[in-house]
């Protein structure tokens, strides 16, 4: 169904423009003046037979009334009012509002998209803290080395009759302890000052991968056309990729990005991506590429607003996730394991069967979207060796395709346990900090 | 009469000073740093209380001392938890699987001494 978001503003644009009379236009599509003016200061939505007889009317293609910046705009409103129910916001007069209070609407609009911005730093900071093995580990060998030196001294402090073998003794233990507290002190405050550069850190190979593409939102125009080396050229450009792993990551994505581009153009696959209704099988069939291809060429897709944007994870065949494409759909953990409920996973239990499912964060109530999945196993060692299990998921966007009843039940899916705020789910694994108590807690450890 | 104490803690130089000042004080101190073998030892010295580490190698704290409440011979000894591990959930967690006290690191060689004597009613 096509937005109606100012709509109105923009049939009343585009018959000033022509110089068409409202009285005249109403006639012509067969509706009252006074109904098609509550139309045109957006007091009444519209949509189907109605606008594609007033866009013919007005010589334009009907997206050319229904999308743009506004668009994004209506969308952060309606999860905004989606996340917080009891206060009954008028849903159905938003595009009024937008229309009548274009500037109040920004505003909302702008705060709600940096209040998703700050959960996602907030759950990834969180996540951080539980699940870094290096933080934990830094953070514990220091506690240890301070317990050493507090103990030590207290005990040349407060024993009088200390004799010399075990003051020696204690000194070098309060000598050793402090070095090892320094470097320990020392090495932590690099981690954080790294940390501080970018953002959410850097620290392995796969993570360089993501932060090189997550900061182009997976579109790299260069490679949209076929230029000899320029994958090389625009790897040696990005200082950001230090590591010889991060490189060859990198390296071994942009040619199979080039490769994907060429046989999936990109003006040719954005037509069908709209006209099949962002079908990834049947996006397949029409290029004659494979599923998880087409998948990532939907990730890859150019967009400038972050609500259009097509969300894409890739997991191992331990579940690991190894590729995210950061989207404002849903969280993703830096660390440790994601929902286990994500269709991701039901797909890795059932190589090559598709998975379609309408889902909905539990962060953010009454906000719906598609979701694809799908697996397959490679065999990098050939007939012999073992098959390489891959799991890959994308999330459509509302902004693109809204779901329907027809398309299932919803689905209610979280980031991960510790921040979830889901009682008593099937699939919980760790207790919430963000439950009261620590029932749960107890029961995890009998 | 002396108590026989079992240090069960990896971190070398916390061990040397909890065994010199319990010596001290009248205490027989052993020591061991093995998680896997924890509970073998304390089968087999049979201390009056027990010091338990959290993070030991090869074998967590929890699981030891899960695995002591377990057994008819210790579910009563007396086992102080000592950790880096001072969040609320590891506390409760400690006393969920019948830990006799809990202090966290870094800790005053005063309240490990007081916290210990009483846990075997003395002085």
């Amino acid at each position: 169904m096509p937005r109606s978001a100012l709509t109105g503003t923009r049939i009343r644009e585009r018959r000033t423009m022509l110089g068409l009379k409202q009285a005249d236009l109403a006639r012509t599509v067969e509706i009252s003046p006074s109904y098609l003016n509550l139309i045109e200061h957006n007091r009444r939505r519209i949509g189907g037979a109605l606008l594609s007889r007033i866009a013919r009317t007005l010589k334009v293609e009907v997206a050319n009334l229904t999308q743009g910046a506004e668009t994004e705009q209506v969308d952060q409103l309606s999860a905004a009012a989606a996340a917080h129910p009891e206060v009954n916001a008028e849903i159905d007069r938003i595009d009024e509002f937008v229309g009548r209070f274009p500037g109040w609407a920004a505003l909302m609009s702008a705060q709600q998209r940096r209040l998703v911005q700050l959960e996602h730093h907030v759950a990834s900071l969180v996540d951080r803290l539980a699940h870094d093995p290096f933080l934990s580990d830094s953070l514990h060998d220091i506690l240890s080395k301070v317990s050493a030196i507090q103990s030590t001294a207290s005990i040349l402090v407060e024993t009088d009759d200390l004799d010399e073998v075990w003051q020696r003794r204690f000194h070098r233990n309060l000598h050793a302890d402090s070095g090892k507290l320094a470097e320990g002190a020392s090495s932590l405050v690099d981690y954080l000052d790294a940390e501080g550069d970018a953002e959410l850190g850097m620290v392995s190979p796969q993570e360089e991968l993501e932060s090189f593409l997550n900061s182009r939102a997976f579109h790299i125009d260069g490679l949209e056309t076929e230029v000899p080396d320029l994958a090389e050229s625009i790897l040696d450009q990005d200082k950001a990729i230090t590591s010889r792993g991060g490189k060859d990551l990198v390296r071994t994505y942009l040619w199979r990005y080039r490769e994907e581009a060429l046989a999936m153009p990109l003006e040719d696959f954005t037509e069908a991506a709209e006209e099949l209704g962002y079908d990834p099988a049947r996006l397949a069939q029409r290029f004659g590429c494979d599923i998880p291809a087409v998948f990532r060429r939907l990730a890859s897709m150019p967009s400038d607003q972050g609500s259009r944007r097509i969300g894409l994870v890739v997991c191992d065949g331990a579940g690991a996730l190894i590729l995210r494409k950061a989207t404002e759909l849903l969280p993703l953990p830096r660390f440790g394991a994601a929902c286990a409920l994500w269709p991701l996973y039901r797909a890795l239990t059932r190589p090559m069967a598709p998975v379609r499912a309408v889902l909905e964060h539990a962060g953010r109530p009454g906000y719906r979207f598609l979701c694809y999945a799908m697996s397959h196993a490679s065999y990098p060692l050939g007939f012999g060796g073992p098959a390489v299990y891959e799991a890959s998921m994308i999330l459509v966007p509302p902004a693109l395709v809204e779901p329907t009843e027809a398309e299932g039940p919803v689905e209610v899916i979280g980031t991960s346990c510790r921040i979830c705020p889901v009682e008593n789910c099937a699939a919980r694994r760790e207790p919430s900090i963000l439950s009261d108590g620590f029932d749960t807690a107890a029961q995890l450890s009998q | 009469m002396s108590h026989h104490v079992l240090l069960i803690e990896d971190e070398p130089n916390i061990m040397e000073a909890i065994r010199f000042f319990l010596s001290r004080d009248g205490w027989k101190v052993s020591c061991h740093s093995d998680g896997a073998t924890a509970v073998s030892e304390v089968n087999r010295i049979t201390p009056d209380v027990v010091v338990l580490d959290v993070m030991l190698p090869n074998r967590s704290g929890f699981d030891v001392l899960k695995e002591l409440r377990a057994a008819p011979g210790t579910r009563d000894l007396p086992v102080l938890m000592l950790t880096a591990k001072g969040q609320s959930k590891d506390r409760e967690r400690a006393e969920q699987l019948g830990s006799s006290g809990f202090m966290t690191k870094p800790f005053s060689n005063a309240e490990v001494l007081e916290k210990l004597r009483s846990m075997v009613g003395h002085g």
